[in-house]
């Protein structure tokens, strides 16, 4: 075997390893797994700025009551927009980019298994924003039906740029299918020697277990827009009662996908926090097992809690306690994880550097946003909070605070690995602070609008909501804005920061920080030996 | 033990002290704050489990971020300890997966129990069929055998003016409508929900009860409402362009006065079938057309009759509104399958069409030489079978 | 050297043109069907050429990255790490499309033994069909629909007409052909194994051909359901149940076949040996599980 490919090596010089090509080549044609990673994580940024302004627009108009900026059409294409650029342009796309860069360095591998696939998989994602997108600027207007897309408001009732959108949803599945194959054929395949499954990071566990739930629930998704486009263009009446359908259907297909999404989107954030949390308190993770087996407890219960959101729909009884029971028991392999985090900080010896604030306020804010969520779980409140603002509240805790935090935590953790340089410290805390009071003046409100009856998805409310919606549009223009601080401190940087160790950071464990600072193009030639000191953390 | 010195709190800390206290006093039930409690028993122990598992969640947010805190000010760095080494404790493992599972059952078993109370149809003393409609609601008020007695719509009665600024907001701004939905109180009422169109959602927060309106598909719900008074609520699942416009108001009468509003409401849809034969002056169909036009039409077509193109068609100068009636009548009684634009004619009778139509090729700059009369709509409508 | 990857252990190759331009291909090629599809249902001039730019982008790159990667494994640059890599890669490509047919199974099971029961006026929410559509009856396969003058019901079925008849019914005799075909397939593996390049060519040939006779049956039922029986994508749930699954099994039959082609002009130029053939058992995998797949559709939409 050898000796072929010691031939192939001699012959075939554009096979070489060297450094990255220059100009826009690169970009275009790279299968590095820095590269992509880099680019993943700027699309997502990008997305995220274009999510964040529909929200601002949203904000805008909520700032009052009475319809001041934009008309109800309007408004219901950028509640739709925002809701679909932020879950599929912003938070996934980022997790994605975490594990290009990380994933390859964590196991001690060169790269991804499959690289140009993986180059692939990124560049369908422009392409399928760019669809998604410009239908926002098309003469039927783009999807005004809630990122959630209920038929017969998506189908019969939906302007004709759906068309447009089907198809995007059916690009980006593509990037998520191939993106998780890559995952879990570079975990399964590339670890280095010795790097047993039960020692590897954690974030590359709960990376592999998300792949697995991309694979299992894109395809599903895919289905269901494939139903849509044929009830629009074909005929067929999947989701039309007139013809035997049900549009009750359409939600049950919609959230074995979308209940299962959510997790996607958390997941590897429990990564990321149970990377942070050890190195800051100086102290390994506590409970590694359990938090595995947590890991994947949640992934298994995510398929079987999907009406949930759909207890005011009309399901019999024995539906409705079925699916309240098993939402209820996320709380437990959940709370295992909330429990390992507390006990790692335990008797630690704790600094605060940044990564560690946004990890701390994921820890508390993400566990407000699922103390909501159990009270949604319970079918009979549910009925009450349903479709409000209570419920806009409780994903915003587990999303903005929750994925998005963990995505800051880790830009500032490992920045220093991948550029070689030092963000600045105290512009870092502001920012954290920042964030942190804007967060919660958004969304802490909302909950109050929510249980006072205020709905959700509507341009225009009744005057018992005006003080809480006014708290929430300030909070959300000062969160805004301390995100554009945030790509000040990224681009600072960048181009000027102080150099960095190797390690980085005191407390720090596992293969990444052996390397050198940035990361050489190819991040393991040769694969490194596994000590238990670099397992585990 | 070292003593807690509020000062000494690192930022985090005093923040999240104050965080959890705001909770609290939410908790401690600041009325307008929380869900309202509703009207009737079931709507009062949907608020007591509200509370209730709100407690616990407190609860145990304090413990756990009790402990947290409690780690983030006594092990720090800065305070010169030494980390620990333990990372795993099979016993401590084993607990916190127990206990929340026996908090979870706490709180199943009285959630079970409400909701089986909620799912105890049947026996009731009258039933009401629901309607959701892009974007009203249609009350229908059905006999024992299910038949229709009389129907009304209920639609959004606040001004545009209000919405759009030009005037103060009244109380009730997007919370009142121009026809209630009337209930007797102390009965049991039924509700049959369905759609017309898309999918609506009928929700009353006092009484506890909101279902989704799924066209083709029939949910039912039921209430029994001990106090009279007026209860507001709003369409609860986006529905289009004007979801946030779809107010529910619900009159809940003593009964004595629900049999007497009844009892003259169904002498009023005699009368009215009545007047169909009849033959109005022009300036009577202006005026009647008018206002079914503002109340019907105009959240679309706009009331100037310029729509808001692409999707809602101007009427002022529509080839339509101005051409052979024949047309015109086939649009509004029979809609456009597929768009925004309803069979209007399982909804307004012979004169509201008749008027609508007349107003419509008369209003604006259109100026049609017919006048439309209700024989002429039922004309049309039986030459269709 | 120690800058360069240890290529006995890890293979990365090196930058390359074909990713970004299938991107862009798929892109223009659904683009340009969307414009299409919503020309052709606003009853305007469909415009055609941004799908076939696209089509034909698709087809010309992936020919290119594929001959790419098919000449660098006879250089020996694939290594044992990197087939690993194709065969997991494969092995959860194949499970992501039985999730993509699960929701259509899905689909139909739900409408089956929910929706339908319901608008027919049985089971939980019989109240559904009491009231909204009392004219409408529950059955399966569904012959007239609650609303018949917007869907119209077919005039006959696909349903199995009992065991006794089989020998006259399309549907067994494309089981049988698929489930042949999957038996060659396995022979050629065999022959493959055995290193019998005549017999890997013969079986795949059989199998090629037993995927054409398929579609080819496939279609005639197809105009079959149109012409006689009535049964088309809008003749209601049934139709929309039948004509999805079916279909995207016959999309699926096209690709494989296609795929077996190119084995078996591969195989003719001699480019699997026992111990290196993963684009041959990439190939038959896929095949297998179309094959699956169509024993879950005759049972559970043809039988059942
Ligand atoms: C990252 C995303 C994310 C996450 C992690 C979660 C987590 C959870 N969600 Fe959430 N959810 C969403 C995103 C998410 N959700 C979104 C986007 C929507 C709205 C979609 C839409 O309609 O647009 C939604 C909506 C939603 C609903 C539907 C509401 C409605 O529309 O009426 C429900 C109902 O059950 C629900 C429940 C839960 C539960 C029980 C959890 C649990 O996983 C939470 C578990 C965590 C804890 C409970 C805290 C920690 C645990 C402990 C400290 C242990 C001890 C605790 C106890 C014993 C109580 N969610
Ligand atoms: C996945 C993650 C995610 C994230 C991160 C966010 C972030 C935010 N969301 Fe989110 N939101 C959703 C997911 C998310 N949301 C979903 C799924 C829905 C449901 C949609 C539906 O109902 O269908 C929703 C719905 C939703 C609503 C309800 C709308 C309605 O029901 O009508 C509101 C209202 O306040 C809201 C507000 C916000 C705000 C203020 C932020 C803030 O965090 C945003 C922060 C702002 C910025 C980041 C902007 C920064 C930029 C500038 C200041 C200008 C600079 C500009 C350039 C350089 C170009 N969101
Ligand atoms: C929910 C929105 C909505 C309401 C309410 C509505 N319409 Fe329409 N109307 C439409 C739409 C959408 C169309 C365009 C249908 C099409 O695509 O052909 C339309 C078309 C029409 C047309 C044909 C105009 C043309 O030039 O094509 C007439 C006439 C009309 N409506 C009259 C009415 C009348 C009368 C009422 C009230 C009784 C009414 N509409 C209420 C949405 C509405
Ligand atoms: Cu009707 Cu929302
Ligand atoms: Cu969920």
């Amino acid at each position: 075997m050898s000796e072929v490919v010691e031939a192939g090596h001699a012959t075939h010089d554009d096979h070489h390893d060297h450094g990255p090509d220059k100009g826009l080549a690169r970009w275009l044609f790279t299968t590095n797994h820095k590269d992509i990673g880099t680019l993943y994580l700027w699309f997502s940024f990008t997305m995220f700025l274009i999510g964040g302004v529909l929200a601002l627009v949203i904000r805008a108009e909520l700032f009052q009551p009475g319809l001041q900026f934009v008309n109800p059409e309007f408004f219901n294409q950028m509640t739709t927009n925002h809701g679909l650029i932020m879950v599929f342009g912003a938070i996934m796309p980022a997790f994605v980019g975490l594990a290009n860069w990380l994933v390859p360095m964590m196991v001690g591998a060169p790269d991804m298994a499959l690289p140009r696939m993986n180059n692939l998989s990124f560049w369908i994602l422009p392409f399928a924003f760019a669809m998604l997108i410009s239908t926002l600027f098309m003469e039927a207007g783009g999807p005004n039906f809630g990122w959630t897309f209920y038929a017969p408001l998506s189908t019969t009732y939906a302007p004709e740029t759906v068309t447009y959108f089907i198809f995007g949803v059916h690009l980006m599945g593509a990037s998520s299918i191939m993106g998780s194959i890559n995952i879990i054929a570079t975990i399964l395949n590339m670890r280095a020697p010795g790097m047993t499954l039960m020692k590897m990071p954690l974030f590359v566990w709960t990376w592999l277990i998300t792949a697995y739930l991309l694979l299992a629930v894109m395809p599903v998704l895919a289905g269901a827009v494939t139903m849509m486009l044929f009830d629009i263009h074909f005929g067929t009446s999947f989701f039309n009662a007139a013809g035997g359908g049900d549009p009750v259907m359409f939600q049950h297909i919609f959230w074995f996908f979308g209940h299962p999404e959510v997790y996607i989107m958390i997941l590897p954030a429990f990564g990321v926090v149970s990377q942070i949390i050890p190195t800051f308190s100086r102290k390994p993770l506590f409970g590694y097992d359990s938090m595995v087996y947590a890991t994947a407890s949640i992934a298994f219960l995510s398929f079987i809690v999907w009406a949930h959101h759909m207890f005011t729909v009309g399901m019999p009884l024995a539906g409705q306690l079925f699916f309240m029971y098993a939402t209820m028991l996320i709380a437990v392999p959940t709370g295992v994880k909330v429990f390992n985090w507390v006990s790692t900080m335990w008797q630690g010896a704790m600094t605060f550097e940044t990564p560690m604030l946004f990890a701390i306020a994921f820890v508390i804010l993400f566990t407000i946003g699922g103390f909501s969520g159990l009270m949604l779980a319970i079918t009979p409140a549910d009925y009450q909070y349903h479709d409000t603002y209570f419920v806009v509240a409780h994903f915003h805790y587990v999303l903005v605070p929750g994925a998005l935090f963990s995505i800051i935590a880790a830009v500032y953790y490992w920045l220093p690995k991948w550029c070689g340089r030092m963000y600045d410290e105290s512009l870092g805390k502001l920012h954290f602070w920042l964030s942190f009071i804007g967060v919660n003046v958004t969304f802490f409100p909302q909950h109050f609008s929510g249980l006072a009856g205020m709905p959700r998805r509507i341009p225009d409310y009744a005057l018992q909501f005006a003080d809480f919606n006014m708290l929430s549009s300030i909070g959300a223009f000062i969160f805004g804005f301390s995100q554009v601080f945030f790509l000040y401190v990224v681009i600072k940087a960048i181009r000027s920061g102080k150099p960095a160790t190797d390690r980085v950071w005191e407390g720090a464990h596992g293969l990444e920080w052996t390397l050198p600072s940035p990361a050489p193009y190819h991040s393991f030639t040769h694969p490194p030996k596994i000590t238990d000191a670099e397992a585990h953390s | 033990m070292p003593k807690v010195n509020i000062r000494r709190l690192t930022p985090v800390a005093r923040l999240c002290v104050g965080f959890v206290l705001a909770l609290v006093a939410v908790g401690a039930g600041a009325d307008e704050l929380n869900m309202t409690r509703g009207v009737t028993e079931i709507s009062r122990s949907i608020f007591d489990l509200h509370m209730y598992i709100f407690w616990i969640c407190v609860v145990i947010g304090i413990i756990v971020f009790g402990a947290m805190f409690w780690s983030l000010i006594h092990h720090r760095k800065s305070a010169g300890v030494t980390p620990a080494k333990f990372h795993e404790s099979t016993k401590l493992e084993i607990a916190w997966t127990l206990v929340p599972t026996l908090i979870l059952i706490a709180i199943a078993w009285p959630a079970t129990q409400v909701l089986v109370a909620m799912y105890d149809t049947g026996g009731e003393d009258m039933t009401v069929e629901v309607r959701g409609y892009q974007w009203k609601w249609q009350y229908k008020y059905l006999d024992e055998d299910y038949n229709s007695t009389f129907y009304f719509f209920s639609n959004l009665a606040t001004p545009q003016e209000e919405i759009r600024g030009q005037a103060e907001k009244g109380e009730f701004y997007l919370l009142d409508v121009d026809e209630p939905l009337r209930i007797p109180t102390n009965r049991k009422v039924r509700f049959l929900i369905t759609a017309e169109d898309v999918i609506h959602a009928w929700w009353v927060p006092e009484f506890g009860i909101k279902r989704d309106a799924v066209p083709g598909i029939l949910n039912d719900l039921w209430t029994i409402v001990p106090e009279p008074g007026i209860y507001r609520g709003q369409c609860t699942e986006l529905c289009g362009k004007d979801h946030g416009f779809m107010p529910i108001v619900v009159h809940a009468m003593p009964e004595d006065e629900y049999d007497a509003w009844y009892a003259e409401r169904l002498a009023a849809e005699e009368e009215r079938k009545r007047a169909l034969s009849k033959t109005f002056t022009e300036e009577e169909l202006m005026a009647e057309g008018e206002a079914v036009y503002a109340t019907y039409c105009a959240s679309c077509h706009m009331p100037n009759g310029m729509g808001v193109p692409p999707v809602f068609p101007a009427l002022d100068g529509s080839p339509i509104a101005t051409g052979p009636r024949e047309a015109h009548l086939d649009v509004i009684v029979n809609g456009v399958y597929g768009t925004a634009m309803q069979a209007f004619g399982e909804q307004l009778d012979a004169a509201q069409i008749a008027a609508v139509t007349h107003y419509e090729r008369h209003a604006w700059g259109n100026d049609a030489d017919d006048v439309t009369q209700p024989k002429d709509v039922i004309e049309f409508m039986s030459s269709q079978q | 050297m120690s800058s360069q990857t240890d290529q006995s252990v890890y293979y990365v190759p090196h930058n390359g043109w074909y990713p970004v331009w299938v991107a862009f291909g798929a892109f223009m090629l659904l683009a340009g069907l969307g414009t299409w599809l919503n020309a052709v249902k606003a009853d305007e001039d469909p415009s055609a050429w941004m799908m076939y730019v696209g089509g034909a982008t698709l087809a010309v790159v992936l020919f290119f990255w594929f001959a790419k990667v098919i000449e660098e494994n006879h250089q020996g640059l694939a290594n044992e790490q990197l087939k690993r890599s194709y065969v997991w890669g494969m092995g959860w490509f194949i499970f992501s499309e039985v999730m993509f047919f699960a929701a259509f199974f899905g689909a139909l099971f739900y409408a089956r033994n929910f929706a339908v029961a319901w608008l027919g006026g049985e089971g939980a929410k019989g109240i559904t069909g009491d009231y909204l559509w009392p004219e409408f009856s529950s059955e399966w396969p569904v012959m007239a629909n609650p609303d018949n003058s917007l869907f119209q019901g077919p005039a006959e079925s696909m349903a199995s007409p009992g065991i006794g008849s089989w020998l006259s019914y399309l549907p067994f005799w494309n089981t049988v052909i698929l489930l042949t075909s999957s038996v060659t397939v396995h022979f050629a593996h065999t022959s493959l194994k055995n290193d019998s390049r005549g017999g890997l060519i013969g079986w795949l040939a059989l199998t090629v051909l037993l995927g054409i006779v398929f579609l080819i049956l496939q279609g005639w039922e197809y105009l079959h359901a149109y012409d006689e029986l009535g049964l088309t994508l809008s003749s209601g749930i049934y139709g929309s149940t039948f004509f999805i699954l079916t279909g995207f099994h016959g999309f699926h039959v096209t690709l494989g076949t296609f795929m077996l082609i190119i084995a078996l002009l591969r195989a003719i130029k001699g480019h699997f040996s026992h111990h290196d053939c993963f684009g041959f058992e990439a190939t038959s995998w896929y095949w297998h599980f179309v094959d699956v797949v169509w024993v879950c559709l005759f049972f559970f939409v043809y039988i059942f």
